[in-house]
């Protein structure tokens, strides 16, 4: 019933739109055409200057509303992070000011510009100063820009700093699956041809490579050190994902067949975070930014930024992904699954 | 032969009719007139009536997704109704939600705002405002909008497979549009969204290269190449992007089905998908998205360009002032269209591609906002001391500068290789690419359609009800909009189906409630416009012919007569002496096209 009532309620609305507006078709027709411009003319003259300034109070309003509480008003949590705040700022203010002063120049010229009896307009076709002008002035703005984001980008691209801890991040439908090297410090190699969930090796991670034996494999979480900068070495094994950071500022896609690297410098722990944002739930949250998939707006991973010591102490409890991989065979032979007992038995025997 | 010759002898032959002088007058079937049809102005029509429908269910679609956003605890019943399975308990599913975000990106950039925009206004205006009595092939003209429309059927019956319509996003990356088992709405829908694109892409070769064609080949006498409306600029520039890289899509479209039912791994490598090891190796995914951006980002500017045209022709005709600077937008549409082929990577920023490419197409990106602010700085002393007449044509053109700039300015940012690994893929994004050339070119073809309508149709569209359209759209779009560059810059990602798990976004909840509504409202007022469209077809005042240039406008369309018919003018081609803006010239209000110039007067 409440639908049949809406719907009466905006066909009526519409109704009375399209009279009032056939009515005034034939007012104009009685008053002659001229008349009925000037006075059209005025009426959206006036509401060009007042969408001006009702415009430029409502930037003010929702820049009240939305700022503060976003996460771009905490900072950046990360020292690249603070770099491209920075640069986002210089490009707020200079795109900032062009913003307000042609979209000023536009209305107002509207309004006063407004057809008059009284004026004639100016036969003005061009004016070679001025178009040197505007097309110099944006050029060299926007060199600067250029120069400025470039030496950034090569950074932020280029090397991780020597002694970065290094973590594998790979993602799949719909989750992120992370990858520590263990004493030795190197990531053990991978074949996607090895992988198989139900031999605890959903990584495709390849035993014969003596580096992989102390790996650690954690779902979901990345423990990271605070002021300690982490190279990612990102990956996919289905479609393209994309490691969002937000609070870091950073990003990059994960493709299947070709890994991806990005570092960052975290500089505020997560418990130092929550107290910054006054929210007690706050977590640095990895998005995933490229369509995977029915399962994508889920596609959820934490990255804990914590102490030296925190880490140590975390790190020491994990098992490493050989031993659980050993665990599932066992508990698999135990199962008693006669093919696959004599698979992982061949398997195990030619690893060790 | 001379070219009034070669014309008469061309649409001769069209039509296999001995006409001579009176081409116009010749019987025709309902069929031959108004279905299969090779008079250019039927065919426009076609284009702009099946971009209507088009924009329609497009829209709709957006009003679906946005209602899962605005409202996610809430049901609807009568979304059951409608979608059934894919809505079960009145919530649109995870898989629907998908296909309507990808349905939505693919109707309104391809079918609305190409086929429909310039599909509409080059093959409408090029002949009309070069002199010409038709296209310089009518036949492949008429091709040119069956093939859009098979294209059209094709894609609306693969919202009906069992498995859905694609959901893979309009970009169609694969692997995930490669591989059935990696969504449901990769598996047949995909497969007729593919065929359709196929369509798509031969139905715009074969318009792009007859608008080209004509206006090198057929411009009436006196009609120098600096004497063309920039509108017409404007659809060459957008028919030689879409010519040089539509086949590129085409490509991609091809190997892509190659991968998907031939067993080839262009795009596909180290692959493990629920479990199955796929045996592909060697492939690329970065080389999908190079091929599919290299057409992607010129499409932003086959869809923006028309829109500029018909922007600049508006805005000096109602500001009774010649256009500012015509070699200067001349030479803007010539940049941004050269510029528009080499920028397309910055789309990749955050791709893995190698980070000295970045760099390249930083530099490019950044470059291509010279020439559009030339445009706007253009426009802006084109309204400065004009003598301004507000047609509804002319509020839209000044809604779309006003929405050009703010989402050009955002591309500053997003050009920007550092800031983009930022705000890439996030809400700030869609602000930017819907204001600028989304919002901005639906109101340029709204602008054309109030401006051109007379001559179109023969009766006027009712100034009110344009009047009410223009300030709750204008308003609406900035509601909705403007506030997401706050979602950008928090990093929200886009196209997820429900934010309510993730702590970083909560803030934005009563904000995506409040562009629900604003949605909602948006989306009703369009109807204003396309029943006043409809209604004035049959309805609306007619147009006299002592009134047959409505807004004194110089171009040669208004010298034909009211309701032309095919051939466009009756006798012979009118002969073209100046520029198209001589607007306020010496004691004059305007001059069209045909006069003569004056002993004592300069071209401009």
């Amino acid at each position: 019933m409440e639908t049949f009532f809406l719907i009466a309620i905006v066909l009526l609305i519409f109704l009375v739109i399209f009279q009032i507006s056939k009515a005034s078709e034939y007012v104009s027709v009685l008053k002659g055409e001229e008349k009925a411009m000037r006075q059209s003319n005025k009426i959206n003259g006036f509401l060009m200057i007042a969408f001006l300034i009702l415009g430029l109070i409502g930037v003010w309003y929702c820049n009240k509303l939305f700022y503060p509480g976003n996460l771009f008003s905490w900072g950046a949590a990360s020292e690249e992070g603070l770099i491209i705040d920075k640069m986002m700022w210089t490009v707020i203010y200079i795109t900032g000011f062009v913003f307000f002063a042609t979209q000023i120049l536009l209305f107002v010229f509207a309004y006063k510009y407004q057809y008059s009896d009284k004026r004639k307009a100016l036969y003005y076709p061009h004016n070679n100063t001025l178009e040197f002008i505007w097309t110099s002035v944006p050029a060299i703005t926007l060199t600067i820009l250029i120069i400025i984001g470039l030496k950034h980008w090569f950074k932020f691209t280029g090397d991780a700093p020597k002694g970065s801890q290094i973590v594998e991040i790979t993602g799949h439908q719909f989750a992120w699956e992370m990858r520590y090297p263990g004493k030795d410090g190197v990531l053990g190699r991978k074949n996607f041809k090895l992988t198989d969930a139900a031999k605890g090796n959903p990584l495709g991670i390849d035993w014969k490579d003596k580096a992989s034996r102390d790996d650690v494999h954690v779902p979901t979480t990345m423990y990271v050190v605070v002021n300690k900068p982490v190279k990612l070495v990102i990956n996919s094994q289905d479609v393209v994902h994309d490691v969002g950071l937000p609070a870091f500022r950073l990003k990059m896609d994960a493709v299947p067949g070709m890994p991806t690297t990005l570092f960052f410098t975290p500089i505020y722990t997560t418990e130092q975070m929550k107290e910054k944002t006054g929210n007690p739930d706050f977590e640095y949250e990895i998005v995933c930014d490229q369509l995977c998939g029915k399962g994508h707006f889920s596609m959820k991973g934490i990255v804990k930024v914590v102490t030296q010591v925190e880490y140590n102490a975390w790190f020491r409890n994990q098992k490493s992904a050989f031993a659980r991989a050993q665990e599932a065979a066992l508990s698999a032979m135990n199962e008693g699954e006669a093919p696959a007992k004599v698979d992982t038995q061949k398997d195990l025997a030619l690893e060790n | 032969m001379t070219n009034e010759e070669a014309l008469q002898h061309q649409t001769q032959v069209a039509h296999g009719a001995a006409v001579a002088a009176h081409v116009a007058h010749h019987k025709q079937s309902f069929i031959t007139k108004y279905i299969f049809s090779q008079d250019h102005k039927i065919i426009s029509r076609q284009f702009l009536i099946t971009g209507i429908i088009w924009a329609v269910i497009g829209g709709f679609f957006s009003v679906l997704f946005r209602m899962q956003l605005g409202f996610p605890d809430q049901t609807f019943p009568w979304l059951e109704d409608i979608f059934g399975k894919w809505a079960e308990g009145g919530r649109i599913s995870q898989d629907l939600y998908y296909t309507l975000v990808t349905m939505h990106g693919t109707i309104l950039v391809f079918f609305v705002l190409t086929a429909g925009l310039s599909g509409t206004f080059s093959n409408f205006l090029i002949p009309l405002q070069v002199g010409a009595r038709d296209m310089a092939s009518p036949f492949v003209n008429m091709l040119s909008y069956w093939f859009f429309f098979a294209a059209s059927v094709v894609m609306f019956s693969s919202l009906f497979v069992s498995t859905g319509g694609s959901s893979v996003g309009w970009t169609f990356y694969p692997p995930l549009s490669a591989l059935g088992d990696a969504a449901e709405g990769a598996k047949t829908g995909m497969d007729l969204w593919l065929i359709s694109i196929f369509l798509f892409i031969v139905s715009q070769l074969l318009g792009g290269l007859n608008y080209v064609v004509t206006i090198i080949n057929m411009r009436t006498k006196g009609m120098f190449m600096t004497r063309l409306p920039l509108t017409i600029w404007s659809f060459m520039f957008t028919a030689i992007l879409g010519i040089l890289t539509f086949p590129v899509l085409l490509s991609a479209v091809v190997l892509l089905m190659f991968d998907r039912h031939l067993g080839t791994s262009f795009f596909l490598s180290d692959i493990v998908i629920q479990g199955k090891i796929l045996p592909n190796e060697g492939g690329s995914p970065i080389l999908f998205q190079h091929l599919f951006w290299f057409l992607g980002h010129p499409e932003v500017y086959i869809v923006a360009l028309p829109a500029m045209g018909i922007t600049s022709e508006v805005v000096s005709t109602n500001s009774r002032k010649p256009i500012f600077g015509y070699m200067a937008m001349v030479g803007s549409f010539f940049a941004i269209s050269t510029l528009s082929m080499i920028v397309w990577a910055h789309h990749m920023f955050v791709s893995g591609m190698n980070p000295f490419l970045g760099s390249v197409f930083t530099l490019f990106t950044l470059l291509i906002a010279v020439p559009s602010a030339i445009k706007v700085f253009n426009w802006l002393t084109t309204l400065w001391r004009g003598n301004i007449i507000f047609t509804p044509a002319m509020l839209f053109s000044i809604g779309f500068v006003s929405l050009f700039i703010s989402g050009g300015l955002t591309g500053i940012w997003l050009g920007n290789a550092a800031i983009d690994m930022h705000i890439h893929d996030t809400y700030f994004n869609i602000a930017h690419f819907h204001l600028v050339m989304g919002v901005a070119s639906m109101f340029g073809m709204f602008a054309g359609v109030y401006h051109w309508f007379p001559k179109m149709f023969g009766r006027f569209m009712n100034k009110t009800l344009g009047y009410i359209h223009f300030w709750i759209t204008i308003v609406c779009a900035y509601l909705i909009f403007w506030p997401m560059h706050y979602e950008g810059i928090a990093g929200m990602p886009r196209r997820y189906y429900d934010y309510s798990n993730w702590e970083s976004f909560k803030m934005f909840e009563g904000l995506n409630t409040f562009i629900g509504y604003v949605v909602i409202i948006v989306f009703a007022t369009q109807f204003l416009f396309i029943f006043n469209f409809f209604y004035s077809i049959y309805k609306g005042r007619k147009m006299t012919e002592s009134n047959k240039n409505p807004w004194k406008a110089t171009t040669l369309e208004w010298t034909t007569p009211p309701l032309p018919g095919h051939g466009n003018w009756e006798g012979e081609i009118p002969e073209v002496h100046r520029w198209a803006y001589d607007y306020s010239k010496g004691d004059r209000d305007f001059i069209p096209q045909t006069e003569p110039i004056g002993e004592d007067e300069g071209e401009h």
